[in-house]
């Protein structure tokens, strides 16, 4: 129990950390390796208590692709140079008091709700999908999500779909003066519009433009 | 120390949440940050939603994260997608300059 104590912590600190420098680091290119950072420490925490296959989902969704692909447009974009500093920025904003105000106003309430909150170790327990604790953490995941939630899981699939013809038609840009082979007029060239037969005159030869 | 609880692990959802929050407001020139803090937001629901699914001995916690993290997916990629198309059309993602909508 001891461990779980020191690595809960030692986890949530990076955490929290990272996520403070995710929102005020003045270089795009370091936010994105502190999502990263975030990200892995969050896997780590869910491997912990207990999530193993969320743990490592979280790493090959999170750090593998989307991170992956912040920093990719970042790059591409070549915004890295772009300071970000709103905390020491020249110009003023009239949105950054705003942006406080209800920024407390948010911490606020969240403190008065974890105030107001006696933690109850016996919330209302649902029996519907109870662990096995024979299983794995994968196995019960598997079990459950393929047999009651399986109209979700297509409907998951079809947001992905979604996502990537979205993607391609925003950013696809079709370039002009480029020399492509065209396999459908290749293909439908008929004879009789591709070769003319022509009589030819003994000592006059064909004018080809006519 | 005392052993960790379910609240420990929503307070820290709820911290991270706040960061999220306070780095949409606060972020007034690049949009890519804005993405995300929005990533971050989504990590904090996350955390909640393991933590009550661990504590609670019930596994549809777990299945719903898998959902939020496949929106999260998708959502990045449209995201991204879109400051990239408005960059090729004005050469800047500054947040400050996109003010065409007047908002």
């Amino acid at each position: 129990m001891l461990a779980h104590t020191f690595f809960f912590y030692f986890f949530s600190i990076i955490s929290v950390g990272s996520a403070l420098m995710v929102i005020t680091s003045r270089n795009t290119v370091h936010a994105v390796f502190f999502l990263i950072l975030d990200f892995i420490s969050i896997g780590c925490l869910f491997i912990m208590i207990g999530a193993e296959f969320l743990g490592m989902i979280m790493l090959i969704v999170y750090v593998g692709a989307v991170a992956v692909l912040f920093l990719f447009v970042v790059m591409m974009l070549n915004v890295a140079e772009q300071k970000q500093s709103w905390f020491r920025g020249r110009e003023k904003s009239a949105h950054i008091p705003v942006g406080l105000i209800v920024s407390i106003i948010i911490l606020a309430e969240v403190l008065v709700v974890v105030g107001g909150w006696k933690y109850k170790s016996n919330f209302i327990k649902t029996e519907m999908l109870a662990v096995d604790g024979n299983l794995t953490n994968t196995h019960m995941l598997g079990n459950v999500l393929y047999t009651q939630y399986i109209h979700l899981f297509q409907v998951a699939g079809v947001i992905l779909l979604l996502a990537m013809i979205g993607a391609i038609v925003l950013t696809y840009t079709k370039r002009q003066g480029v020399k492509t082979q065209s396999y459908f007029t290749q293909l439908s060239r008929e004879k009789k519009t591709s070769i003319k037969l022509v009589e030819v005159d003994s000592n006059k030869g064909v004018k080809i433009d006519g | 120390m005392a052993s960790i609880e379910l609240g420990h692990y929503l307070t820290l959802g709820g911290v991270i949440f706040l960061l999220g929050i306070v780095g949409i407001f606060l972020n007034r020139k690049n949009v890519i940050v804005i993405l995300m803090s929005v990533e971050l937001i989504l990590l904090a629901v996350n955390i909640n939603l393991v933590a009550f699914s661990i504590y609670s001995n019930d596994i549809t916690g777990q299945i719903f994260t898998f959902f939020i993290l496949t929106v999260a997916a998708a959502e990045a990629a449209i995201g991204l997608a879109i400051i990239i198309s408005y960059y090729r059309n004005k050469g800047s993602i500054r947040v400050q300059e996109i003010n065409e909508m007047k908002g």
